[in-house]
């Protein structure tokens, strides 16, 4: 922190100005990403790391409290409900590139560019050479947050309350907003039971996955009585991208391993009728390249 | 380093924000851009709150936040109702809003 301002300052430190030239950049360039990433997501992304830059701007300007504010609020509350929703509405649902207005985007960039000009011409116009710092500020009544908290509930308790107004009417409004009344009656178990025997194709609960298998993970099918697997069993989506794991050879294997032992063990030494045979071999190779 | 820099990098957030706000056509990315341009003014008021050497500006700047946060709520929860009547987040599609 710089001396208490007693005496008014025109210059920051140096660390401070290496740090501003840094992370500022960054800061721009994460505001641009925001403005033309393709993907929404990639605008969340680019927006939160601008704004935990924004958080160490505060922090060392002095605003310790809304420094702190700025990353539990800004990029861990709001920032996440902004990917929540893009995950909601979908990714791809991407921006189209045809313009219903004719030279818009042009248009549009001429304007915030003319935009940008103006305010950056007011602001060099202001006569801003000396400050006073936060120092004196945040050491009147003992830190920051005493500070921000003695302004907040004497001169500024009205707006405090009303906030508290506006904060219950966000709250009401989101719920109404997508509360979706249901039109149809719901269907009853009896209903949903009857249905499913008169279609007639699976009467049953499906097989869980890995019943007789290896282990019970996801996506290793349960092997039926014959030792071939149940389609059932996984997830369609895991069969359509073809990551299901048939581990049916596997046992087989094992099995006739075991039995070899067991007639190494008592002596026996005549061949055995293969349990093995090529084609589960071959079975067994294609569920070792389907788990790569 | 003068803190008046501070300023320039706030108007600078604020105005590309502005432009995205024109540009894009995603609701969820122009909503965005709003939040960008509320953080750069959130800026300028903490600077300012450095520059008089006062807390005012910060009070003012939590302020803000409330308020977008209210405000975030509020829009996404409208966004959401929308893609769900008409699968479509595009501001374009306006004249659709006559159901």
């Amino acid at each position: 922190m710089m001396p208490l301002a007693a005496a008014a300052a025109s210059q920051t430190s140096t660390g401070e100005a290496v740090q501003f030239w840094i992370l500022g950049t960054v800061a721009v360039l994460g505001a641009l990403g925001t403005v033309l990433m393709k993907k929404s997501i990639h605008s969340a992304l680019s927006l939160a790391g601008t704004m935990i830059i924004l958080a160490v701007f505060y922090l060392a300007q002095g605003a310790y409290f809304l420094g702190v504010v700025q990353i539990v609020v800004y990029t861990g509350a709001i920032m996440m409900l902004f990917l929540f929703v893009v995950m909601l509405v979908g990714i791809t649902a991407a921006d189209s590139l045809k313009e219903t207005l004719k030279g818009q985007r042009i248009m549009a960039a001429v304007c915030g560019f003319g935009f940008g000009i103006l305010l950056i011409a007011g602001i060099a116009n202001a006569s801003l050479d000396t400050f006073a710092g936060t120092g004196a500020a945040n050491a009147a009544d003992g830190g920051n947050v005493q500070g921000l908290a003695h302004l907040l509930f004497t001169k500024y308790v009205w707006a405090f309350e009303i906030t508290g107004a506006l904060l219950i009417t966000a709250a009401v409004g989101a719920m109404v907003l997508t509360h979706r009344e249901r039109t149809e009656e719901r269907r009853t178990q009896r209903e949903l039971s009857e249905t499913r025997v008169r279609e007639g194709r699976q009467v049953t609960p499906l097989p869980a996955p890995g019943t007789y298998a290896r282990h019970n993970a996801v996506d290793i099918p349960a092997l039926l009585p014959d030792g071939t697997i149940s389609e059932l069993s996984v997830s369609s989506t895991l069969r359509e991208r073809g990551q299901v794991r048939d581990v049916s050879g596997d046992a087989m294997r094992r099995l006739a391993e075991l039995e070899q032992s067991s007639d190494r063990w008592l002596g026996r030494d005549e061949p055995r009728p293969a349990v093995g045979s090529a084609g589960r071999a071959e079975n067994n190779d294609r569920a070792e390249e389907g788990a790569k | 380093m003068n803190p008046a820099n501070y300023l320039y990098l706030s108007a600078l957030l604020f105005t590309i924000g502005a432009a995205g706000v024109l540009i894009r056509r995603n609701a969820i990315v122009v909503f965005m851009c709003v939040e960008l341009m509320l953080n750069a003014c959130n800026l300028a008021f903490v600077t300012f709150s450095r520059l008089h050497g006062n807390l005012d500006g910060q009070v003012i700047a939590f302020f803000t936040m409330v308020v977008a946060a209210a405000e975030v709520v509020v829009g996404l929860a409208i966004i959401v109702s929308i893609f769900r009547s008409r699968h479509s987040a595009s501001v374009d599609d306006a004249n659709l809003m006559k159901l």
